[in-house]
């Protein structure tokens, strides 16, 4: 278990939307401060309900019956509005253009609009839309219009659009499925550089092979179930539990687990990125056993 | 006679920039094929040339040995059919089986064989018992699968996928991928524009790489995956077994393995040695 600051915990969450039935049953999570918390699971399974659940969409928008508890920042997501949510939780989506104002003519103006709408003075607002386009790369683009980027620029400006307001928390929901693989490299980098100023962030992605390299800890969800929680590795290597579930762990875990019997290997020595498999498999084709 | 043959193509969007800058390429019947490379090199571009939805600006596409600018869209639909990347470019019936049963109707087909279409189409892609269902109502791998469906029901020669697998999970994936193989193994041609290198190495014997409007290889998709200068220049990194097996080869690893299972295979017979 994680130890130090809780950045978020859920209590027993069971939620379904108006009219149907429940999407999530008894989640109980807990995410630290600072850390990459991966969601992984097939579509379906729960992941952007959660998402919405941590930043208070769910109920508050959604309406739907709703048990147990989530508290943000320090914030229990019942008694907030969405608005006092958003100052200490950003949820980007999947589709970059969902997120944008659709009324900004220019980079700067879609990032200076959240803001408007919170009420920040002037010079204020210039600081941070400087410091927010700085940390996703996309200076210098200040007056380009949004529509006009590709992909993942788009998204990296949503994601500036949500850090302008300074949350503690960023949440994504499956950010790279709709880029190419230029896009989901730059936004998996901007992933990567803002965990590493501090931001806790939590994503929910297919990306497993990319998620395997920084995410400190995962959840795999199905049916609106947990199936797994655990540090990143311990998650990934229950192979036949993943492919269950209809997720494929990276290819090189699955490769351990095909070879397991004759290798002798047993899933704590699976390895879940490219370069663990790398010196793993040279040492067992070389001959020596793995220690 | 060659079902599909592209000679010299150029096409331009705005009369200024070329989108394609001399594309020659040949298709027999039966081959599975990914067009891969960056958003903006000319993927989606050729293969609308294939059914006569983009005309050439210079030279000529013929399909079945006819030029694509003297048959009529409608009748080439019957050969190649194009499956878009948003299925919401493409739907647009309330229900599941009009949607299917629109492409058999317009080519003036009798009632019964509609019916027995349309039918065989939603049973293929596995949406039986969704027939009334809004299109709107599925979720978007579902989606995804009712505008092949859509297609499947004319019996064309060739489909023409673009990014099948974009914003599918992982079952949605082996779904299309099971799927474009059981249509090869019934004889028909199958062309899949890509970003996805795993489901490349599932499904594709032949890999056609694209960078700005010009082919930079065309070959076996093993040998595309062993050009490693080829596919770093056009950002493009091969599946994570290929990676690994590249890294692997001072141990006696052959480099262009592609497959867990062909990985498995040839370590396991390198242990027990």
């Amino acid at each position: 278990m994680p130890t130090g600051d809780v950045a978020v915990a859920v209590e027993g969450l069971t939620y379904s939307y108006p009219g149907h039935l429940p999407v999530l049953h008894e989640i109980n999570l807990r995410v630290t401060k600072g850390e990459m918390f991966g969601i992984i699971g097939p579509n379906g399974a729960g992941k952007s309900t959660l998402c919405k659940a941590l930043n208070g969409l769910v109920p508050h928008f959604y309406g739907g019956t709703y048990g147990g508890s989530v508290t943000v920042a320090g914030l229990d997501t019942m008694r907030q509005t969405v608005a006092e949510l958003s100052l200490k939780v950003g949820l980007v989506f999947q589709e970059p253009t969902n997120q944008f104002s659709g009324v900004s003519a220019r980079v700067d103006e879609e990032v200076a609009f959240g803001m408007s709408m919170m009420g920040f003075q002037r010079d204020e607002m210039l600081d941070r839309i400087r410091e927010s386009l700085k940390q996703v790369g996309l200076e210098g683009l200040e007056d380009r219009s949004p529509f006009e980027l590709s992909g993942g620029q788009q998204q990296r400006l949503a994601i500036a659009t949500i850090l302008a307001v300074r949350p503690e928390i960023i949440v994504m929901d499956e950010p790279t499925a709709q880029l190419d693989p230029v896009g989901k490299t730059e936004v998996l980098e901007t992933m990567r550089a803002l965990n590493r100023e501090g931001y806790t962030i939590i994503v929910a992605e297919h990306e497993i092979e990319e998620l395997a390299t920084f995410a400190d800890r995962i959840i795999a969800l199905n049916e609106g179930r947990i199936v797994s929680v655990g540090s990143t590795r311990d998650v990934l290597t229950e192979v036949d539990e993943l492919k269950k579930i209809g997720v494929d762990p990276p290819s090189v875990t699955e490769l351990s687990h095909l070879i397991s019997e004759g290798a002798k290997l047993s899933s704590d020595q699976y390895p879940i990125t490219l370069d663990g498999a790398i010196g793993l498999y040279r040492k067992l084709v070389r001959g020596g056993r793995v220690q | 006679m060659t079902l599909i043959d592209v000679k010299d193509v150029w096409f331009s969007y705005n009369n200024k920039n070329m989108a394609l800058n001399g594309v020659s390429l040949m298709i027999e019947s039966g081959e599975t094929i990914a067009l891969i490379g960056q958003n903006g090199g000319g993927k989606t571009t050729l293969a609308k040339h294939f059914n006569g939805l983009l005309r050439p600006t210079r030279g000529q596409v013929l399909v079945r040995g006819s030029d694509t600018t003297e048959v009529p869209a409608n009748k080439l639909a019957l050969t190649v059919g194009y499956v878009f990347q948003n299925p919401s470019h493409q739907i647009f019936s309330s229900k599941v089986w009009d949607e299917v049963a629109f492409g058999p109707k317009n080519a003036g087909l009798k009632p019964e064989e509609i019916e027995e279409r349309t039918e065989a189409a939603i049973a293929a892609v596995g949406l039986k018992g969704f027939e009334q269902t809004h299109p709107y109502d599925l979720d978007y791998g579902k989606m995804k699968l009712l505008t092949i469906a859509s297609i499947i029901s004319i019996r064309p020669e060739v489909y023409c996928l673009d990014e099948p697998t974009t914003g599918q999970d992982h079952q949605g994936r082996r779904r299309v991928a099971e799927l474009m193989r059981s249509l090869n193994n019934a004889g028909a041609t199958v062309i899949a524009i890509t970003h996805d290198m795993r489901f490349v190495a599932e499904v594709a014997e032949r890999v056609i790489l694209l960078a700005g409007g010009k082919i930079v290889a065309d070959g076996e998709t093993r040998q595309i995956f062993e050009k490693t200068n080829i596919l770093e220049g056009a950002q493009i990194r091969p599946p994570q077994i290929t990676q690994l097996a590249r890294a692997l080869t001072d141990c006696g690893v052959p480099p262009n393995l592609m497959t867990v299972r062909e990985m498995a295979t040839s370590i396991s017979t390198m242990i027990r040695r």
